[in-house]
């Protein structure tokens, strides 16, 4: 992975320094809130329902042991002993205090990371696949990319005030596990039949309170024109997106309202203005230095004999081997997905012992390797198969080895009205709610492949809209409604979910969420045909008479 | 016409910790809602208002919730009030603490 050399280790001491030095004038009153506000916003902290919040980026969700173990030692030092990932592969803390964040982010930098441009107008976080540079449908890792990304954005001093936010997301997968549609920028990386190396560019996507999945602006970007591309739409949008409307602000709605024809004309010329003079020279230099890092690991083939043994012999590792395994470019390896959606617990959440453990583990089977994804589970993206079940046993001990990644407990919850200033209604205690239910039935295998994701409000930090099944906090009247929304998909087949119609009060969510499963269990073909499949094939009406059959749905 | 007066109170977030706090009568502040001084005259409840946010050295984001009266002290009328005094939900906050 990156590793940061003299110039960004200056870079992020003189940040620290110069925000250690702000807090100080914050605390002896020198500074007001309304001076400190964006100081703090700009590293990161926030303000939220019961405590400060300090969002640390995971460039393209990739981490080290060493910085697992940091974030452990963080949580444990300075925080209440859980981090909380995101789906923006970063990591919240939920209980700062504003006089230990500079020594947090201090130590933080011991480690290379930081919590600058995870908040404000800028380009956040660049977020990736989270089985890149492992997974068997690979065309090719897109991290050194989204480094080379990172480091061009990065305190750039042009797009530090934009618009608005702006978020990222590259695939080098042809399925797309980044959600890259519902984006500002997606990039898909290509391989053209005749070797050339390129992208297809998205632009505009987005969800939130006008959700966007976003339409393609180039079918194929030589590689080489990434970043003179990248700053040609920025630029474009830097002056073309809407200041005087916070709701309007975002891309999506720039693209929307100038259509796409005309905001691609306006970004092919500034393109074509700015190519010529781009430094591709040290441009190529840095990605080929960025790649050296990105090196795969040397997988040495082993015995599987562990596994096949473990697989036949125990139900547990079965089940646990069956969902969450994924298949790997090498032989004998596999991608594991480590669950932080044990039964009843908060999605996403993990405690210091949890995170030192998988740093350990990381250490012991998987060369040293961890990613965050976007779902908020941890992933050791190469393990040999041989060690599985050593792994599993070591997971299970700590809680970590629940067997449903990709069903209907692996659910996306944002923080909700339990942690979030913006929230309208709770989110995690629906998503423990419907997992414990499930669970209790038994009938989380037999439903499938199935993804549920939960909002606490209209900003759709759960990504709800793409949600198999989406559920939307809102407060009706000061009482929390749910609304849902079927059909919807982050794949590389991205739709929207539709709204079923009125929402539900929050104990009559989990009832809600049965009557459509059971549906389905009555509906779909045969077992293969996914609740998506069905749902595609059968549209929506069997599901909304099951929900609102007989039911007692208020009219909100 | 006659209506009950709004009875409210002044919070804000704690400067340092950021926890969530209520005005006394005292003209202190407390991390619990059910000491919190309870104006239901909004001339005086906007003063007080004014008041707390001068004193943005003490706490953060002050503004006036409503709350009807209960036994045991001032009561939130909307729910994410009540989640600010009582924190989050157990389950979301249970982490056993290593
Ligand atoms: S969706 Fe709303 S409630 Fe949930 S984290 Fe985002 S802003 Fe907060």
């Amino acid at each position: 992975m990156y590793r940061y050399d003299e110039f960004d280790h200056a870079f992020l001491a003189e940040r620290n320094r110069q925000f250690r030095a702000q807090v100080a004038r914050r605390l002896d009153g020198s500074l007001s809130e309304d001076e400190f506000r964006p100081l703090r916003l700009m590293n990161g902290l926030y303000l939220q329902l019961h405590a400060y919040m300090l969002r640390v980026a995971i460039p393209y969700g990739t981490l080290n042991p060493a910085q697992l173990r940091k974030l452990a030692e963080i949580a444990e030092r300075w925080d209440r002993g859980y981090g909380h990932f995101t789906t923006r592969q970063n990591i919240q803390f939920n209980w700062p205090r504003l006089i230990d964040v500079p020594d947090m982010l201090d130590a933080l930098a011991e480690v290379g990371l930081h919590a600058i441009q995870t908040s404000g107008n800028t380009v956040r976080n660049v977020t990736a696949d989270h089985f890149a540079g492992a997974a068997a449908d690979e065309i090719d890792d897109p991290r050194p990319w989204a480094e080379l990304i990172r480091q061009w954005s990065t305190d750039h001093p042009e797009f530090q005030f934009l618009p608005r936010k702006f978020k990222i997301a590259i695939t080098g997968s042809p399925h797309d596990r980044a959600v890259t549609r519902a984006h500002d920028i997606g990039l898909r990386m290509l391989r053209r039949k005749d070797g050339a190396e390129g992208f297809e560019v998205i632009v505009g996507g987005g969800l939130g309170r006008t959700p966007m999945l976003g339409p393609v602006i180039r079918d194929f970007l030589p590689a080489s024109d990434l970043l003179p591309y990248l700053e040609a739409i920025l630029a474009t949008y830097n002056l073309l997106g809407r200041r005087d409307n916070k709701y309007k602000a975002r891309i999506k709605i720039t693209v929307h309202e100038n259509g796409l024809d005309t905001f691609r004309e306006l970004v092919e010329a500034r393109f074509a203005e700015i190519a010529p003079d781009f430094d591709r020279q040290t441009t190529a230099a840095e990605l080929a230095r960025i790649r050296a890092m990105f090196a795969s690991p040397l997988l040495e083939s082993k015995s599987e004999y562990a596994f096949h043994e473990a697989h036949q012999r125990d139900p547990v590792f079965r089940a646990w081997a069956d969902t969450n395994l994924h298949p790997h470019r090498a032989k004998g390896h596999a991608i594991v997905t480590v669950s932080l959606k044990a039964h009843g617990e908060t999605p996403g959440d993990a405690t210091s012992e949890q995170m030192r453990l998988i740093a350990d583990l990381a250490e012991r089977y998987g060369h040293g390797e961890i990613r965050v994804s976007h779902e908020q589970n941890l992933i050791l993206p190469h393990v040999a198969r041989g060690d599985l079940p050593a792994l599993h046993a070591a997971l299970k001990a700590a809680g970590l080895a629940t067997a449903n990644a990709g069903l209907l407990s692996d659910i996306i919850a944002c923080p909700g009205m339990d942690y979030c200033a913006l929230a309208t209604a709770r989110s995690i205690p629906v998503a423990q709610e419907i997992a414990t239910h499930f669970d209790r039935l038994r009938l989380e295998h037999d439903i499938g492949p199935l993804k549920i994701k939960i909002s606490g409000c209209i900003n759709a930090c759960g990504h709800h809209h793409v949600g198999h099944i989406g559920i939307l906090g809102l407060d009706r009247a000061g009482v929390e409604n749910y609304q849902i929304t079927l059909g919807g998909d982050g794949s590389e087949d991205a739709s929207l979910g539709s709204r079923t119609g009125p929402g539900f009060a929050h104990d009559e969510i989990v009832p809600a969420i049965e009557r459509i499963l059971r549906a389905y269990l009555e509906l779909r073909e045969n077992r293969d045909e996914t609740f998506l499949a069905a749902y595609r094939r059968l549209g929506a009406a069997p599901f909304k008479a099951a929900l609102y059959e007989g039911n007692r749905a208020d009219a909100a | 016409m006659s209506r009950k007066p709004q009875l409210q109170v002044v919070t804000a977030n704690a400067l340092i910790s950021g926890h969530s706090v209520w005005l006394t009568a005292s003209g202190g502040w407390s991390p619990r809602m059910g000491d919190a001084r309870v104006f239901d005259d909004p001339q005086q409840a906007q003063a007080a208002l004014a008041h707390a946010t001068a004193r943005s050295d003490i706490v953060v984001g002050a503004y006036l919730a409503p709350v009807r009266a209960g036994v045991a002290g001032p009561e939130p009328v909307h729910f994410r009030e009540a989640f600010r005094r009582d924190g989050p939900s157990p389950a979301a906050n249970a982490h056993p603490r290593s």
